[in-house]
């Protein structure tokens, strides 16, 4: 008749595996030895720590503005333990836990912040894409890794990181759309932290999930607990076997919370409640997992010291060799490398003219 | 009379703006609540509203086509795009709509909005947050560019933009928000957009510079009069699009050699069209090559390296010693 409901089937998931106590819902652990657990909480934890030493550098002015993954530690390194080393990582701004689970060396990290170039140089083989700043631009880069990956024949998969706030922009949509299209094995992650600088999750979209957006592509989307370091987890590992699979696409809302700054130019309380940071800091993915793990009989008070300390002593002798480079970087002639695989005649040109004029 | 910085006074005349007229709306990211990045909007939800002051999704193309139908709808929308870096995402808005709906329409429309979006390195930002792409839109047909070199100016320009029956887009230095205050008149004051002016007078030399290099063309002239005794016209353009040319072209038939500065890339920069001006007009009354110092013309470095890119006074003052050496 002129007026009927279609039923498109489309449901979205929301997946929670630990309770803030550390208790766990035994059906959905994920299969992930002890090594690997460790691993995973020595990861979250050095992002954590090493994200308080950059914001102290930062506030005595040693390095410039960065933005703090504070917070969001579970949803990064719950995603990327998912995968391999083999698939792609495609980050926006704020993916430190991610890039230090990936091996990116805190020194380049430093290095970065502290304005040198060099501190964004990708390692031969790293299958990592740099840093991206505008909100969301990187989304359909992650759709065509995938595409290069399902036409080569790699079995990699291309994982991509944004916000809340990026579903706003048109790349996200036509970075699904494509992905959905084409059927490539790309990964959505949106860390929805419910910031987008001063504007909340609810200004930004009328949508009751994020992941809902998935389904107007025509591929899976699933909310997870962000915090939750074993459902983001599950949930990536679940969506990377259908990507290997042949299967697509898949979008995962990590609900999760920014619990510090924008970045360090940002000041939240113009616009947001500390009742509500505080509220948040109880769910910290960090406690969270070591609640579990103690549980487990994993990990101990006494290791947990034992970690704090050795992981303070490589952000200190990070800080140290970064500092060390940073002496040896003075030199801006650097500026005119890497614009072309070959600096144009008139690019050397003003290259050396500006190098006759240090020496004079 | 108050004394004002440059974001204090871009911050007045949108007050003063949306006071007296109830079609000018301020957008954008973090426009409201937050009131603006840079505190240029601080203050406007509180007195004018939610239904004026709009905080907008993050979506930079969707904001200058909302203003596009806002302005065909009668509206007088003042976006701000949080950087320039970002603005590329809104280009094909301002170039595909903002620039062409009067000509499009045969004048039945006209995108009457401001975009204003801080521009500029020097303030140890992170990418995408130092960059001087003026020409992107000083080459578009149809859209006006306006870039303030101080308070004062500043919030006269804004006002004169608003009140503009044309799309204008006014970048705003980073490094000039902050870096000094002036006598900014509590009374309204506007100016007109397409005029440069002379900010110091002189016979020899003829500076031509805008925006954030403004000051540092003074500090070369300055330096020019106490060590070299040589007196240098300084030009403000203000505006790239329309680019008055009658200052300077009169300025270099006085004095027959022109230094031309910006921060923005070498090739195909401003500097490149003022040249060719010089060369149209003035080339008889020319009596040395005409000098450029711009940025190089590599993506701005990360911060540790941005005052190696721009040009400063020194550079300036070089430059203008060559010029000077012509006999």
């Amino acid at each position: 008749m002129p007026r009927e409901t279609l039923d498109l089937g489309y449901q979205v998931e929301c997946l929670t595996v630990l309770d803030d106590s550390g208790g766990v819902d035994d059906d959905l652990v994920p299969d992930v030895d002890d090594d690997r657990l460790l691993a995973m909480h020595r990861a979250m934890l050095l992002s954590r720590r090493f994200d308080e030493r950059m914001l102290t550098l930062q506030r005595q002015g040693r390095i410039g503005t960065f933005a703090p993954v504070k917070g969001q530690e579970a949803s990064q390194i719950g995603a990327m333990a998912a995968l391999t080393s083999e698939d792609w990582f495609v980050p926006s701004f704020r993916e430190t836990a991610a890039a230090v689970w990936r091996g990116t060396p805190l020194t380049a990290l430093l290095l970065y912040n502290a304005g040198y170039n060099e501190g964004g140089a990708i390692a031969e083989g790293q299958h990592d894409l740099p840093i991206a700043i505008p909100v969301g631009t990187q989304i359909p880069h992650a759709t065509g890794l995938g595409y290069a990956a399902k036409y080569r024949d790699t079995g990699e998969v291309a994982i991509v990181f944004f916000g809340d706030g990026a579903t706003s922009e048109g790349d996200f949509h036509e970075g699904l759309n494509f992905a959905a299209v084409y059927t490539t094995p790309t990964l959505f992650l949106c860390q929805n932290n419910q910031w987008a600088i001063s504007v909340p999750r609810d200004k930004q979209t009328r949508s009751r999930t994020l992941a809902q957006k998935a389904l107007a592509y025509g591929m899976p989307g699933i909310q997870v607990d962000g915090n939750d370091l074993l459902a983001v987890y599950r949930a990536v590992s679940e969506a990377a076997e259908r990507a290997r699979n042949g299967e697509g696409p898949t979008l995962v809302e990590c609900v999760t919370y920014r619990l510090s700054v924008h970045t360090t130019a940002d000041d939240p309380s113009r616009y947001r409640s500390q009742e509500e940071v505080e509220e948040w800091e109880r769910r910290d993915p960090i406690a969270r997992f070591q609640r579990y793990l103690g549980q487990r009989g994993t990990l101990d008070e006494d290791a947990i010291g034992r970690l704090e300390e050795e992981i303070g002593q490589q952000i200190d002798q990070a800080w140290e060799e970064t500092q060390e480079q940073m002496q040896k970087l003075d030199d801006p002639l650097p500026m005119f490398e890497h614009v072309y695989a070959e600096a144009p005649a008139y690019l050397e040109e003003q290259r050396q003219v500006y190098e006759r004029w240090l020496k004079d | 009379m108050t004394q004002r910085n440059m974001i204090e006074a871009l911050n007045l005349a949108l007050h003063q703006e949306m006071g007296r007229d109830d079609s000018v709306l301020a957008l954008g990211e973090d426009v409201a609540v937050d009131g603006g990045i840079f505190r240029v909007t601080e203050g406007l939800l509180e007195a004018y509203g939610e239904r004026r002051v709009l905080d907008t999704p993050v979506a930079e193309s969707g904001i200058i086509g909302l203003a596009v139908g806002m302005a065909a709808g009668g509206l007088r929308p003042v976006v701000e795009l949080q950087f320039s870096g970002f603005s590329y995402l809104a280009l094909h808005q301002l170039e595909s709509h903002a620039a062409r709906l009067r000509w499009r329409s045969r004048g039945r429309h006209s995108a009457t909005l401001v975009a204003r979006m801080p521009y500029g390195a020097g303030v140890h930002a992170l990418e995408h947050h130092s960059e001087s792409k003026e020409v992107y839109y000083a080459h578009t047909p149809g859209l006006k560019i306006v870039i303030p070199s101080g308070p004062r100016n500043a919030r006269a320009l804004l006002a004169s933009a608003i009140r503009d029956p044309d799309p204008v887009v006014f970048f705003e230095s980073k490094a000039l928000y902050r870096a000094f205050r002036e006598e900014v008149p509590d009374e309204e004051e506007t100016f007109p957009i397409g005029e440069s002016r002379v900010v110091r007078e002189g016979d020899d030399l003829t500076l031509i510079g805008y925006g954030a290099m403004l000051p540092r063309c003074l500090e070369a002239a300055e330096t020019l009069a106490e060590q070299d005794g040589v007196q240098t016209e300084v030009i403000d353009l203000l505006s790239l699009s329309p680019l008055d040319d009658s200052r300077f072209t009169a300025s270099v038939q006085k004095t027959g050699r022109a230094v031309v500065v910006h921060e923005a890339h070498r090739s195909f920069g401003p500097a490149g069209e003022i040249t060719a001006r010089l060369a149209e007009k003035s080339f008889y009354y020319l009596e040395a090559p005409i000098q450029r110092v711009t940025g190089f013309d590599v993506i701005v470095p990360y911060f540790a390296r941005e005052q190696a890119y721009l040009p400063d006074a020194a550079r300036i003052t070089a430059a203008a010693r060559t010029a000077l050496s012509e006999q």
